[in-house]
């Protein structure tokens, strides 16, 4: 099974990239001209493997990322089709397999828009030039004279046209252009639209097949039991009684556990349930939460490597400067998206093929391969419909498992987890302190800032133990910081946990502007001011960061007066590539917390589809709100106490607040749009519960108490 | 394995399974119906919601042989007629993120409204059915604008 103390520089370059710190695979165009099937018909006309045209007319746009629900799978074609000038209606949309020739396929750290904003719409421009040339030649005029339009290319001269079904023979036989113009964004008639979803229809039928949902002929159905205690292995297990069970077929042994195979899916969670395992529990049968963060609190005193520093923070105190310092802490929580996780796996005759919902499918094939002891090109991978992911899907231990299963049981197998399962061996987001310090001047201009993050790493638990302090994906969040302070300090220190974690929405993002945030409102009611203008007043003029800070402010009516029990609380971030600002607005009443309404406001840069940004802040404000009020995995004898979503609540119906969306228009380039909105939630909503009541609310989730 | 007929979508069904399969687990692997959702086989998360006489129940909670005669309608059988006001305002709102809690959002509130049930009791409802995505903003505004038109 997958080691995750293993060290490889060339995973942890792959990886790298999710941390945001913009080290990302360069995006490249494949370009080719594939005239796939010369003799046959219909023809098809396919100049990179982003799309293909056949001699029908018939436009396949091929996606080749993950829809989680963030809507991708419509706002990428959506690139390719602007270029290519045809008619969205009649496109069809066709999910890519896991394959290298299309690039970067994993599907996290908001890059799906931002790394093929430019390649995507190369595919469809190329083929659009193509289609124009072969057109012109026919009619022998210029290309000059020709424009292409709603999957049509028409002649300027005469007004006759040619579709482009009637083109893909001409088109085909022509070289590949290099460097075609793209569309100025001022023509563009997709991009910037609200184009509905291509796969809501589908889904809210039922008919829509997620993982969950598929079956191959033959399947059988697998569940797997799991040592409690990460790091823990079997020892030895019983399988009669679970053999004696209706439906059981077999047992079979694998790297992580026992896995029973049956009938359905229920015979197997029975089976599996009734196996009798003795485990080894390993090293960290006694590791409790207390422990974890007793190990937090002591780093906490150290130094920590630094980041970024200007000015001196340890200067003396001046006269009239008034200082402050506080800790912050989040704990371990995770991305629980509402559809298990799951896997089919067919492994016979030397080869593998999977159906799975991974964010990460080229690592899927890599993965399993690699365990099943095969050369990469006989391992299929077949990206499926996922109901949410959130980062879970970006480590693969669940496909693996399948595999494995199939591998040594010899059958196709289909493995569902429970939701217990899902809650207990999670790749977690890791807990995280934050020792803060700062002070402002007599007359209450900001002066020294100091943030010392203490956690573990992502990538070096998972891959590379030796990740310079430099590098530390700890720092997201922390530095880079537009605020105008002169003495900064920013530092960090990493600890080991033998919780699993890995990237959840967001990312560290998820806790650093909580911390920082939180603490600059601490400065800013230090130095008497308000919150939002302390604020504004340390952004230099042209930042993006001040101006959604004053459209947030603006939209909000920060500064209205408020009835005793309400307050309002803002909060900035910078988060891979777009900025937002949020204002919360909260009503406590005897301790208890009504989130009443959060203005978004984002700048993304060039906005690809206004409905899709819109639903993922929505969507990003209960994510957040459900970290930060509800939030929390603990570990009691080396593994996770929570099971279900009784336990492990997120936010409902009736707490969902209004939330206000406002979009800034603008030419810059695209921004990352899946996880910016999680990361001033938190902070918004704290300074809010400040603002009602004059608590500082410094550990998530939040529990107010009346002392 | 006893055998069970089940009225599901006005179709008669032959099941055998053994008793205490939960009727989700038949739905979805005996007889292929799998646009009720697994999320959590406690009852918390409401994504298996289903109709039992007209009245939606959570079907992982439910056995096969308590069912009997009872008219069982999926989010297959609502989906018949893909005009209903639910479907429609859900795609003219695009309510739906990954879509994975949907069918069992809109099976709990099409029995809602059936029922002629109250605002609140329509939001009491609603609130028990999870959604990780956190359409819920949506969904109150697809609810506000239904339960206006009723009206
Ligand atoms: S699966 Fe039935 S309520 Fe969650
Ligand atoms: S839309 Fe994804 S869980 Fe509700």
């Amino acid at each position: 099974m997958e080691n995750l103390n293993k060290t490889t520089r060339r995973q942890f370059i792959k990886v790298a990239g999710l941390s945001g710190s913009g080290l990302f695979l360069a995006s490249f165009v494949p370009l080719q001209n594939i005239f796939a099937n010369p003799g046959e018909d219909p023809k098809i006309f396919a100049p990179s493997v982003y799309l293909k045209i056949d001699s029908n007319g018939i436009v396949t746009i091929i996606f080749h990322r993950s829809e989680l629900g963030q809507g991708v799978k419509t706002a990428l074609p959506m690139l390719v089709a602007e270029e290519l000038e045809v008619d969205w209606d009649k496109i069809v949309i066709e999910q890519s397999d896991a394959d290298a020739k299309y690039g970067n396929q994993t599907t996290g750290g908001s890059t799906s828009i931002r790394v093929n904003w430019e390649p995507l719409r190369v595919a469809g421009a190329t083929a659009r030039v193509m289609l124009i040339t072969a057109a012109a030649s026919k009619w022998n005029i210029s290309p000059e004279n020709c424009y292409a339009e709603n999957g049509f290319v028409i002649n300027k001269l005469n007004n006759q046209k040619f579709s482009y079904g009637a083109l893909v023979e001409d088109a085909s036989k022509l070289p590949v252009p290099k460097n075609v113009k793209l569309k100025d964004p001022k023509d563009f008639k997709l991009i910037g639209k609200r184009i509905h979803r291509v796969d809501t229809p589908d889904k809210i039928y039922g008919k829509a097949k997620f993982g969950i949902d598929i079956v191959i002929p033959g399947v059988y159905y697998a569940a797997v039991s799991r040592c409690s205690t990460f790091g823990g292995s079997v020892k030895s297990f019983d399988a009669t009684k679970a053999k004696s069970l209706p439906g059981v077929i077999d047992v079979v042994r694998i790297s992580n556990g026992v896995a029973v195979i049956a009938d359905s899916t229920w015979h197997a969670f029975n089976g599996r349930d009734a196996l009798e395992v003795i485990w080894d529990l390993g090293p960290n049968a006694n590791v409790n939460t207390e422990d974890i963060r007793n190990e937090l609190i002591r780093q906490s005193k150290t130094e920590g490597f630094e980041f970024e520093g200007r000015g001196n923070v340890n200067k003396d105190i001046e006269k009239g400067e008034k200082a402050i310092e506080a800790t912050y802490e989040v704990p371990f929580i995770t991305h629980a998206p509402l559809e298990p996780m799951n896997c089919i796996a067919k492994v016979e005759n030397g080869n593998a093929e999977l159906w799975v919902g991974s964010q990460t499918p080229q690592d899927a094939r890599s993965s399993v391969a690699r365990v099943l002891g095969m050369n990469e090109a006989n391992v299929t991978v077949h990206i499926t419909l996922m109901g949410g992911g959130f980062g879970r899907r970006l480590v693969n231990d669940f496909a693996v498992e399948a595999a494995e299963i199939s591998k040594v049981s010899g059958k196709p197998i289909k493995l569902t987890w429970t939701r217990e399962e899902d809650m207990k061996f999670s790749f977690y987001r890791p807990p995280s302190m934050h020792v803060l310090k700062g002070s402002v001047t007599e007359n209450g201009t900001p002066l020294k800032f100091s943030h010392h993050v203490i956690a573990p790493s992502i990538i070096q638990m998972r891959f590379y133990r030796e990740l310079p302090p430099k590098d530390y994906d700890i720092k997201e969040g922390t530095v880079d910081l537009q605020y105008n302070i002169p003495n900064m300090s920013i530092r960090g220190t990493t600890i080991e946990t033998h919780v699993p974690i890995s990237w959840l929405r967001s990312v560290y993002h998820t806790q650093n502007p909580f911390a920082v945030e939180s603490f600059i409102d601490e400065m800013a009611y230090a130095a008497n001011k308000d919150p939002y203008e302390f604020r504004r007043d340390m952004l230099p003029d042209d930042s993006r960061l001040k101006n959604v800070l004053n459209v947030a402010a603006e939209k909000s009516g920060w500064g209205k007066a408020l009835p005793k029990s309400k307050g309002m609380g803002i909060a900035i971030s910078e988060c891979y590539e777009s900025y937002s600002a949020q204002v919360a607005e909260v009503t406590v009443e005897n301790n208890k917390i009504k989130v009443d309404r959060f203005v978004v406001v984002i700048d993304c840069g060039i906005v690809v589809n206004p409905d899709l940004v819109e639903s993922q802040m929505q969507g990003a404000i209960a994510f957040g709100l459900s970290a930060a009020l509800k939030g929390e995995i603990t570990i009691k004898n080396g593994g996770v106490e929570q099971s279900n979503f009784d336990d492990y609540q997120i936010l409902t119906y009736n707490e969902m607040p209004v939330v206000d969306v406002h979009y800034i228009q603008n030419n810059y380039k695209v921004g990352g749009v899946g996880e910016v909105g999680i990361a001033a939630c938190a902070p918004a909503l704290c300074n809010a519960i400040f603002a009602a009541t004059g608590k500082r609310v410094r550990r998530l989730p939040v529990r107010l108490s009346a002392t | 394995m006893p055998k069970y007929t089940l009225t599901i979508n006005q179709k008669k069904f032959n099941v055998q399974t053994d008793a205490g399969t939960p009727l989700l687990w038949v739905l979805r692997d005996n007889l292929g119906l799998t646009g009720t959702k697994y999320g959590c086989g406690e009852g918390i998360c409401g994504c298996c919601t289903i109709h039992v006489d007209g009245k939606a129940e959570r079907s992982c909670t439910l056995n096969v042989e308590d069912i009997g005669e009872s008219p069982i309608t999926t989010i297959e059988g609502l989906a018949e007629n893909p005009d209903h006001p639910i479907f429609k305002k859900w795609i003219d709102l695009e309510v739906s993120q990954c879509g994975y809690c949907q069918p069992g959002q809109i099976m709990t509130l099409a029995a809602m409204l059936e029922q002629n049930a109250s605002r609140k009791e329509i939001d009491d409802a609603m609130d028990s059915v999870l959604c990780r995505c956190g359409t819920y903003h949506r969904i109150k505004k697809a609810v506000d604008e239904l339960a206006e038109e009723k009206l």
